[in-house]
């Protein structure tokens, strides 16, 4: 028995099919000669031969091998019974594809940003080091994505550690690869020496960056590009090593280009560019974050030395932990500060699957939308299993005769499930091309201009795999129960119950049914869920902001290379914000230090009548017409004024509504005064409020309304090295950038300028808020559809059973209506189950998206009532179809049938 | 293989002992190539009609035989100018039938010790 003859058996059948033949042949032609009749010759060959069939089955199942024979035979036969009714397979392999193509879709974002390890030598050694005990909050500057760590912080673990074989710090920045006009930006990292060495990872051309490029203070280092970079910047020319790069007006000389598959330690995100850390100073300048003190920036990794475990080294960081805080005090901390500070503890993190900010923010709405996407497969499911149930009962005497005749059940139930199984199958190999494509699409909802997302979407063995048990389960979910259902009717009962039968068995329906309940259920569940998204999101877009959001245009500036001296950059600033003002389509403009929701925040405690505030205060420093451009109402008071507000003149504040109902309530502000409590030795300059301004939002639309103060512009005497400058303007948004990149042009070439509407900037704070509302939307639709299809299959196969019934009752006087009603009836009443078990699982599901929604309870009555009304008028609209068909049998008609 | 109908074994090891008939299926081809319908005929002759070979059972036999590769197939025509598959013997199956043989001598000689006893 080998398998090149399993494979070659039918022509073997047929080769001794013809040697039988030859065998009678021979044995006629011997009886004839021998004196018989040509048929009694014959005759008697055949008897002396035997059962040639069986011979032949013999022979053949010493060919075979049996299992595999058996699964050939149903597989083939259930391709011939879907070929029977092409319609029925396509609905089927449709709907499977569509659901298994989201649930894996979702799976392979959730695998790529949550379950797979960073593509890197031994991933599970390494731990990242950060603060693990904060009491009291870190105080300082905040800077980079992610921030955990200090310089000095840093050189006191790398000096101290012994956990680590060795260990690195970087730090994320994009670097402009322009200069002057408006910017064009690479993703870089800053890395400290052994960035590579501890990862691992070689370079596929050149060199990686090693310790001795790392030096302090180094004036020219060397960078390394990644392989994306390498191609999409260079074309992949090999001659690029060597070659200079500019970025941030720096030249660094390419060493080396990274393999394809590293991209960094951030999932989610792509390093186009790493230089050593050495050359922040070079792009930051004065601001540097390396040596301004309490500046907290960087992220640290270590590989474990061999018996460490990130356990042991976290409580081993531990105990450094008092000596590294006590030694690295920032200067600048008031004593409070400092005692937390001190107070602080270190600890290790696994970091196999690296760090990641997408992670942060997208992984429970992704185990969600996986939630989603199964109960959509679920739903699915249970219509195909109803579609299922039909055509096994339409085949219930085919199968009763074969039970009858001695086929074992099992068997009838194998070949009744290779039909679910090749549906399966097919319906999983759809969706898993689909996926690909819905992966993709979803990582380009994620993305914006500013945040180029990077997910790495291989196939690997975990999507693979996810795949097909969900090809399985589904074939079971929707083939088990129809075959054993059909198979375990007594042949008897299933042979009668096609020939005549007036009104069909309440209990031949339960559990079709019952799957119409289900279905209504978790499809009000999904529809519910999206509802919430929908208007959560609807909310937090109509939600008020406290400023217009629409005709306005945030433009950044970097003025570093301008060589405008310290004495006369408020004045250049504000001839910045006069030039553009002054542009064709633009009616007002001005500077501001912070873009509302744009992720970024200046707060302090601040001291009133010598009391300090426990409270931080958002706070902002605008120019004149700030107010005006953001259309946000001052109540009282006058707008700041280039003329009268001058660093010579009092210092004065714009505080908003909710910072004079906390700080002065029931009193009126304006001529009050405050200081900021800034660290002993710093001056305290006094505050005087001159407006109250109408509340806003400062960093978040989901937040409420908080105190905001308001200074002067003009009256910063250090103003930093970036400009913001909001327009309202009144055309086109492209002739208006065009307009601002000419002015600024012809004002000075080295500034670097950068775009972006507030309108963009909100649309991209609230991107996870509408990939909710989008695909829960989708999916709740999609949901809501099926379940109706399902109910109409249902209604429309109960009729249909039903013919002889409603012939009589029609016969004998019932009239349309009734019959219509007596159909709807039924249909309302599996709709009410699957209602009421929907609303009481909505509650349940809803509760765990409590986080993502804004402005409603998860148990918001409104939501679910229109969910439930929405979906009950579907479905009622999808039984009245069968019922109208019912209402217009023609009783004789009805009746002679059969 | 629970699904075929059930039979009971093929007659083949109704009358003669487990592998006899292929022992003499391969002492048939020692003289030369044959067909089925020949070997059949060729076993009753020389056991002068005591040993009754249902040709049914002859087939799956050889087909078995050829599995192991005791045997060889080809198409020929028959002395009466029929196509017909013949058989012969390959080195290998020689080999088993010495083997074979002598196997069959020693059983023979223990059966009769026993029912013959000196």
């Amino acid at each position: 028995m080998s398998l090149r003859r399993f494979f070659r058996r039918s022509r073997w059948d047929d080769e001794r099919a013809r040697e039988l033949e030859a065998h009678l042949a021979i044995e006629r032609d011997e009886n004839v000669a021998r004196g018989m009749t040509p048929d009694e010759a014959w005759d008697a060959a055949r008897r002396k031969l035997g059962n040639a069939t069986l011979v032949r089955e013999e022979i053949y199942r010493m060919n075979t091998i049996a299992v595999l024979e058996t699964v050939w035979q149903d597989l083939r036969h259930g391709v011939r019974l879907l070929r029977l009714n092409p319609a029925f397979a396509l609905v089927a392999i449709l709907s499977l594809a569509l659901g298994v193509g989201a649930n894996t879709a979702i799976f392979q974002l959730l695998d790529a940003v949550r379950l797979r390890t960073l593509p890197v030598q031994n991933p599970r050694q390494l731990a990242e080091v950060r603060i693990a005990v904060a009491k009291g909050g870190r105080t300082g500057h905040f800077t980079s994505r992610r921030p955990m760590l200090t310089y000095p912080i840093w050189e006191q673990i790398r000096d101290r550690q012994q956990a680590f074989s060795s260990a690195f710090v970087w730090a994320a920045n994009d670097f402009n690869l322009t200069t002057g006009g408006e910017g064009r930006y690479a993703q870089g990292l800053w890395v400290s020496g052994d960035f590579f060495q501890t990862l691992g990872v070689a370079a596929l051309a050149g060199r990686v960056l090693t310790r001795e490029d790392d030096r302090p203070g180094c004036a020219a280092p060397p960078a390394v590009i990644s392989s994306g970079f390498w191609q999409r910047e260079y074309g992949g020319e090999p001659s690029i090593l060597g070659r200079q790069i500019l970025l941030d007006g720096h030249a660094y000389a390419v060493a080396g280009v990274t393999p394809p598959s590293f991209f960094g330690v951030e999932v989610g995100r792509a390093f186009d560019v790493a230089i050593p850390l050495c050359a922040e100073p070079l792009s930051l300048g004065a601001d540097s974050a390396i040596t301004r003190p309490a500046s907290w920036f960087l992220a640290m990794f270590g590989r474990l030395k061999p018996g460490w475990t990130v356990e042991s080294a976290g409580a081993h960081l531990a105990t450094l932990s008092a000596a590294i805080f006590a030694g690295t005090v920032p200067s600048d901390y008031r004593a409070d500060d400092a005692e937390h500070y001190r107070a602080f503890k270190l600890g290790a993190f696994a970091a196999d699957t690296g760090v990641s900010n997408l992670r942060r923010d997208y992984e429970s709405p992704l185990w969600l939308l996986l939630g989603t996407t199964g109960l959509v497969l679920v739903i699915a499911c249970a219509n195909l299993a109803n579609l299922m149930l039909a055509r096994a009962t339409a085949r219930e005497r085919e199968v009763a005769v074969r039970l009858a005749i001695g086929a074992s059940r099992w068997r009838v139930v194998r070949q009744l499930l290779a039909e679910s199984l090749l549906l399966a199958v097919a319906g999983a190999a759809a969706g898993a091309l689909i996926a690909r494509w819905l992966s993709a699409f979803l990582v380009g909802l994620l993305a914006t201009d500013r945040d180029p997302i990077f997910v790495a979407l291989a196939i690997d063995w975990r999507v693979f795999a996810f795949t097909a048990a969900l090809a399985v389960l589904t074939c079971a979910v929707f083939g088990l129960a129809p075959a054993i259902r059909v198979t375990g009717l007594s042949p008897g009962a299933a042979m009668k119950a096609g020939s005549r039968g007036s009104t069909d068995a309440r209990e031949r329906f339960g559990l079709r049914r019952a799957l119409v309940v289900a279905q209504v259920a978790l499809s009000l569940v999904l529809v519910a869920g999206a509802l919430l998204f929908v208007r959560s999101f609807r909310n937090l877009m109509t939600v008020d902001a406290g400023f217009r959001q629409d005709g306005v245009l945030m433009v950044r500036m970097d003025l570093t290379h301008t060589g405008v001296p310290a004495g006369r950059q408020i004045a250049f600033r504000q001839e910045i914000v006069d030039r553009l003002a002054a542009l064709p389509g633009v009616t007002s403009a001005a500077q501001t230090r912070m873009v509302p929701t744009g992720g970024g925040f200046w707060n302090e405690n601040i001291v009133v009548a010598g009391k300090v505030l426990p409270d931080y205060i958002n706070l902002n420093v605008v120019s004149p017409g700030y107010f005006k451009t953001l259309g946000m109402p001052i109540l009282n008071g006058r707008d700041f004024d280039v003329r009268l507000d001058t660093p010579a003149s009092e210092n004065v504040v714009i505080v908003n509504q909710a910072f004079a109902r906390k700080v002065w309530p029931d009193q009126n502000p304006i001529g009050e005064a405050f200081q900021i409590d800034e660290p002993p030795g710093v001056p305290r300059p006094v505050f005087r409020v001159i407006a109250i301004v109408k509340d806003s939002k400062y960093d978040d639309l989901r937040e409420t309304f908080g105190p905001i103060g308001f200074f002067a512009a003009a009256q910063n005497p250090k103003p930093r090295p970036e400009l913001r400058v909001a327009l309202r303007y009144e055309a086109p948004t492209a002739a208006v950038t065009a307009a601002v990149t000419g002015a600024m042009a012809a004002l000075d070439r080295s500034i670097e300028l950068q775009f972006q509407t507030l309108e963009a900037q909100i649309r991209n704070s609230l991107l996870r808020e509408r990939l909710m509302a989008t695909l829960s939307g989708i999916f709740g639709a999609l949901a809501g559809l099926i379940a109706a299809i399902g109910l109409y299959g249902v209604m429309s196969y109960m009729v249909a059973r039903r013919r002889n019934e409603i012939g009589i009752r029609m016969a004998l006087g019932a009239g349309r209506a009734d019959v219509l009603r007596m159909v709807l009836r039924e249909a309302g009443g599996l709709l009410a189950a699957g209602l009421a078990i929907g609303l009481v699982l909505a509650v349940a599901a809803s509760t765990t998206a409590q986080s993502l929604l804004f402005g409603l309870k998860p148990w918001d009555p409104a939501t679910l009532a229109l969910g439930a009304i929405g979906l009950g008028a579907v479905a009622m609209l999808a039984s009245y179809l069968p019922a109208l068909r019912a209402s217009r049998l023609e009783p004789t008609e009805a009746l002679r049938e059969e | 293989m629970p699904a075929m109908p059930k039979r009971g074994n093929p007659p083949i090891q109704g009358e003669m002992l487990q592998g006899t008939l292929d022992l003499l299926i391969l002492k048939t081809l020692v003289v030369g190539p044959a067909h089925g319908h020949t070997i059949a005929y060729a076993i009753e002759h020389r056991s002068e009609d005591v040993l009754q070979v249902e040709h049914g059972s002859l087939y799956p036999a050889l087909h078995r035989l050829e599995d192991r590769g005791w045997i060889a197939s080809f198409w020929g025509t028959s002395e009466n100018n029929r196509k017909a598959r013949y058989y012969r013997l390959t080195p290998k199956g020689r080999k088993q039938l010495t083997a074979q043989t002598s196997r069959w001598d020693e059983i023979v000689r223990a059966v009769n010790r026993i029912l013959r006893p000196a």
